[in-house]
């Protein structure tokens, strides 16, 4: 019997909808989980994603793309087949698709967190029969520590450092992470400065209703001649620094600098780990909840991760896909 | 316990939570790859605890390994059990961070932020505990669970590898040594030559015995004269009779003192060499004089010197056996006479000293044995003899002035190395493997091959050579191109091309191509190149034909220059 969800060379497929779900080719119709680059491609004739998630999309591929807006828990049909979107908790706009065909259940995750990060709705786990993950860090060595902890422990880094008259470089994520970091610095009173990809994706969530707090534009950095906090996407890392005067320390905010292996690979003075993906255990716990009897493990650590799930009792298969954790969001 | 330390009680020292200040100073270490900042960090460290801890942390950071009271597989199987995970899936993320002791902190889950910390009070308790359960496996295992269940993940890494043993955190001895001596006020060669031999910190009694400062100073070695790289250009337009030739081995650099009748043989790393080398040292003991002289460490079989390889299988050992001693041979290869009977050589000019050295040195000593001078009569001669050096396991040649007096450093214009140009191929990417370590998660293990009938055929494994971004690159291209995949090995699609470097072909029947490489290395990324257009299997022959040496014992340099050999 054909199955509700496939994987065809364009991405996921649900055949019975004649609709993609993050498609890496070019399609006609595709439902979008969240507006990270690995996720959402352009060049798809019609989108359809939640409305934070189409806001950003227009700022990054541009106005003219055909968006259809659909808010969390509303179900709408596509050629009889029963979608609705629900929080992912992994960035502002961030869904689960859930499809419901004669009877049967099954959700795509996209990427999520099961940790509140104070600007993305809280997940919500949906009961279904089958239930593709992501598992960008599913291997036992991924462990969060206490979210408050690690914003305590990196703005009192930062603080320091800025007081010892460094530069203090924040390689972030522009869509997501750098926001989330902006309003936990805000709290220590700190104003970022933040590179105009950030800077963009800040207004661009600003327009559509988000609270990213409050930054500033690099470029009035250059002007005031004191040090500061500047967020930057990882690959603009490097440019920004040798234009910075004046001594710099440099840190990453993301799950892989838990590892002293990546942090050190990158030449970083600090790693926080601070993630927008669940750790192994926020991966079981949210499997759990789903109470699907059918798991597909798609994004990360496929193999293992089904490995797992499949000696404690699961339907579990890896599901290759084009994703690329390890790279992007 | 008598007195161990001049300094031992001068500074009143809290002793609170001394092991929490070495977890800090571990993490802090991570954090800064500035050396000027490790340096401050581990003298604030080296001041801040008792004594005995301080050494145990220089002892640790020098490469000491505490006995191990649960081996490695043990260890995974209690951390797999109490984080109720299958053994499988420890390995599984063990290969992934590259790193036990932290793949072991990280798997346990984390205790509440309320808990108290389990961590004992300094860092001395902990080992002296670890100590006394080497044969109480049971009692181990209880010990170890509870500092576990007890502690933030930071310092659960710490503690494991106290564990597993092997501190290699980007923290030099020598960097080490010079914090911990400057924290004491004492001198780091007088330190040094304590830690070289046989020497544990919770045993301070053995450690360190009632020594006079100035004494010390007597025995330590004179700072090395350097080479520096040459250019024709430096010396071209001068005599060839200027200088003198040897050829430039690939051996431990160190100097052999005989002062007061007493030996040591010290690197110039710093490290002392007494208990490694034990054959070098008895034979300087019986020399009727005093002296210091200047050369290279090499193992030396079958009338000849022998590969750097060789001489590795003896550093393992801190105390070779009488096995190893036969099987590897070291030898003292010198070059220089730095003093004499107490008298320094150094403002002498080089010839001077060599002529002083060839009559220190007893004739046909099996041990102690002095460099060939080669005697190139043009630049052209000596071009040769430089292509040639390889044939007989030498890296290159050393020019050195005859008129120029010892200089410590690296002083233009007084000592060059002249080294041979790699041999290279250009070879096609077969096979990708996941390095460990710092670079955990790439692939940096490559598998390289050459065309031969039509099919690409494995010869090299590289390592080296890459930029970070251009391994991310490549990284890049082997997730989207992967073949096939046999654990941690991806067949790739034969796509890229390398230029490699290697420092020496010879024949084996153990490689499927039927060649061995010694050092290879990536140059650079052919980009301009197809796989098609990469070098064949045959390509590679010929050019170690043209390396091949004669094989004629009579054109063996020791030998034909021999006049000390
Ligand atoms: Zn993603
Ligand atoms: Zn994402």
């Amino acid at each position: 019997m054909a199955e509700l969800i496939e994987r065809r060379p364009e991405g996921l497929y649900v055949p019975a909808a004649d609709v993609y779900i993050d498609p890496w080719r070019p399609v006609e119709k595709a439902i979008i989980t969240h507006a990270h680059s690995d996720h959402a491609r352009p060049g798809h004739r019609a989108y359809l994603a939640h409305p934070v998630t189409a806001a950003v999309l227009r700022a990054r591929l541009g106005a003219h793309i055909w968006v259809e807006e659909k808010d969390y828990a509303r179900a709408f049909r596509i050629q009889g087949v029963r979608f609705s979107l629900h929080p992912a908790g992994h960035i502002p706009g961030s869904a689960q698709v859930r499809v419901e065909h004669k009877g049967e259940v099954w959700v795509v995750s996209g990427d999520y967190k099961t940790s509140a990060d104070g600007i993305s709705s809280p997940i919500d786990p949906q009961r279904c029969h089958v239930f593709i993950t992501e598992s960008t860090f599913g291997l036992p060595v991924f462990q969060w520590e206490a979210a408050p902890l690690l914003a305590e422990r990196l703005c009192s880094w930062a603080a320091h450092q800025l007081q010892a008259g460094c530069h203090v470089v924040l390689s972030v994520y522009s869509l997501g992470k750098a926001q989330r970091i902006t309003r936990l610095l805000n709290e220590a009173w700190i104003v970022p400065y933040v590179h105009p990809a950030v800077a963009e994706m800040s207004q661009a969530l600003q327009q559509a209703g988000v609270p990213v707090g409050n930054f500033s534009p690099l470029s009035a950095l250059e002007n005031r001649g004191e040090t500061g906090v500047i967020l930057v996407p990882p690959a603009a890392e490097e440019a920004v620094l040798r234009r910075l005067k004046g001594p710099v320390v440099t840190a990453a905010c993301s799950g892989w600098v838990s590892i002293r292996g990546f942090k050190r690979r990158r030449n970083l003075n600090q790693g926080f780990g601070i993630s927008d993906h669940a750790d192994w255990p926020g991966l079981l716990a949210t499997i759990r909840h789903t109470e699907a009897t059918s798991v597909r493990v798609t994004h990360g650590f496929s193999g293992p991760m089904a490995q797992y799930l499949s000696e404690n009792g699961l339907d579990a298969r890896p599901l290759e896909t084009a994703f690329n954790p390890a790279e992007a969001e | 316990m008598p007195a161990l330390w001049k300094l031992h009680s001068i500074l009143p020292r809290p002793n609170r939570r001394t092991m929490e200040k070495f977890a800090a100073l571990i993490s802090q270490l991570d954090g800064t790859t500035s050396t000027q900042e490790k340096l401050d960090l581990l003298v604030r460290y080296f001041q801040s605890v008792p004594d005995r801890d301080a050494l145990c942390a220089l002892a640790l950071l020098s490469g000491w390994r505490p006995r191990r009271c649960l081996n490695s597989s043990e260890l995974r199987s209690l951390a797999a059990k109490e984080a109720s995970l299958p053994l499988w899936l420890v390995e599984e993320a063990y290969h992934f961070t590259g790193d036990l002791a932290e793949t072991l902190a990280l798997l346990i889950p984390f205790p509440g932020n309320a808990t108290p910390s389990a961590l004992p009070t300094s860092l001395t308790e902990v080992l002296t505990t670890l100590q006394n359960l080497v044969s109480n496996p049971e009692r181990a295992r209880d010990f170890i669970l509870y500092v576990w269940r007890g502690t933030r993940p930071s310092e659960r890494f710490v503690f494991n590898k106290l564990l597993t043993g092997g501190f290699r955190i980007g923290v030099a001895q020598r960097m080490a040594l010079q914090a911990f001596a400057l924290s004491r006020g004492l001198d780091p060669d007088f330190v040094a030559r304590r830690l070289g031999g046989d020497w544990n910190p919770l045993d301070m009694d053995s450690a360190f015995s009632e020594q006079d400062q100035e004494e010390a100073d007597l025995h330590r070695p004179f700072p090395f004269c350097l080479a520096h790289p040459l250019e024709l250009d430096d010396v071209g337009s001068l005599s060839v009779d200027t200088f003198f030739f040897e050829y430039k081995w690939d051996g431990i650099r160190g100097q052999l003192l005989r002062v007061q009748g007493r030996c040591d043989l010290w690197s110039r790393g710093g490290e002392w060499l007494n208990s490694a080398f034990p054959e070098i040292v008895e034979a300087v003991a019986d020399l009727p004089s005093d002296g210091v002289l200047d050369g290279e460490i090499l193992i030396w079989r079958e009338g000849q010197i022998q590969s750097f390889q060789e001489l590795q299988k003896r550093i393992g050992r801190k105390k070779p056996g009488p096995d190893i001693r036969r099987r590897y041979p070291a030898i003292f290869l010198a070059f220089d006479l730095l003093s004499v009977e107490g008298q320094d050589l150094r403002t002498w000019p080089l010839a001077e000293r060599r002529r002083m050295l060839e009559e220190f040195l007893p004739a046909r000593h099996p041990v102690l044995r002095a460099s060939n001078l080669l005697q190139p009569a043009s630049w052209e001669e000596a071009l040769d003899l430089r292509e040639k050096a390889k044939n007989y396991g030498a890296e290159g040649l050393m020019i050195k002035n005859k008129e120029a007096p010892y200089h410590g450093g690296r002083k233009r214009g007084v000592w060059w190395k002249w080294k041979v140009a790699p041999l290279t191929v250009d070879a096609v990417l077969l096979y990708a493997q996941s390095g460990h370590g710092r670079r955990a998660g790439l692939c940096t293990d490559f598998t390289f091959g050459l065309w031969h009938e039509g099919q690409l055929v494995p010869f090299a494994k590289a390592y080296s050579g890459l930029t970070d971004e251009e391994m991310e690159e490549v990284n890049r291209f082997i997730r989207h191109n992967t073949l096939e995949k046999f654990g941690p090995v991806r067949r790739v699609k034969p796509e890229l091309v390398f230029e490699l470097a290697f420092e020496g072909i010879h024949r084996s029947s153990r490689h499927k191509s039927g060649v061995a490489v010694r050092f290879p290395r990536i140059l650079r990324w052919r980009h301009d190149k197809k796989a098609q257009e990469a070098d064949g299997l045959e390509h590679l022959k010929n050019l170690a034909l043209q390396r091949q040496p004669t094989g004629n014992s009579e054109s063996h340099p020791q030998k034909s220059a021999g006049d000390n050999f």
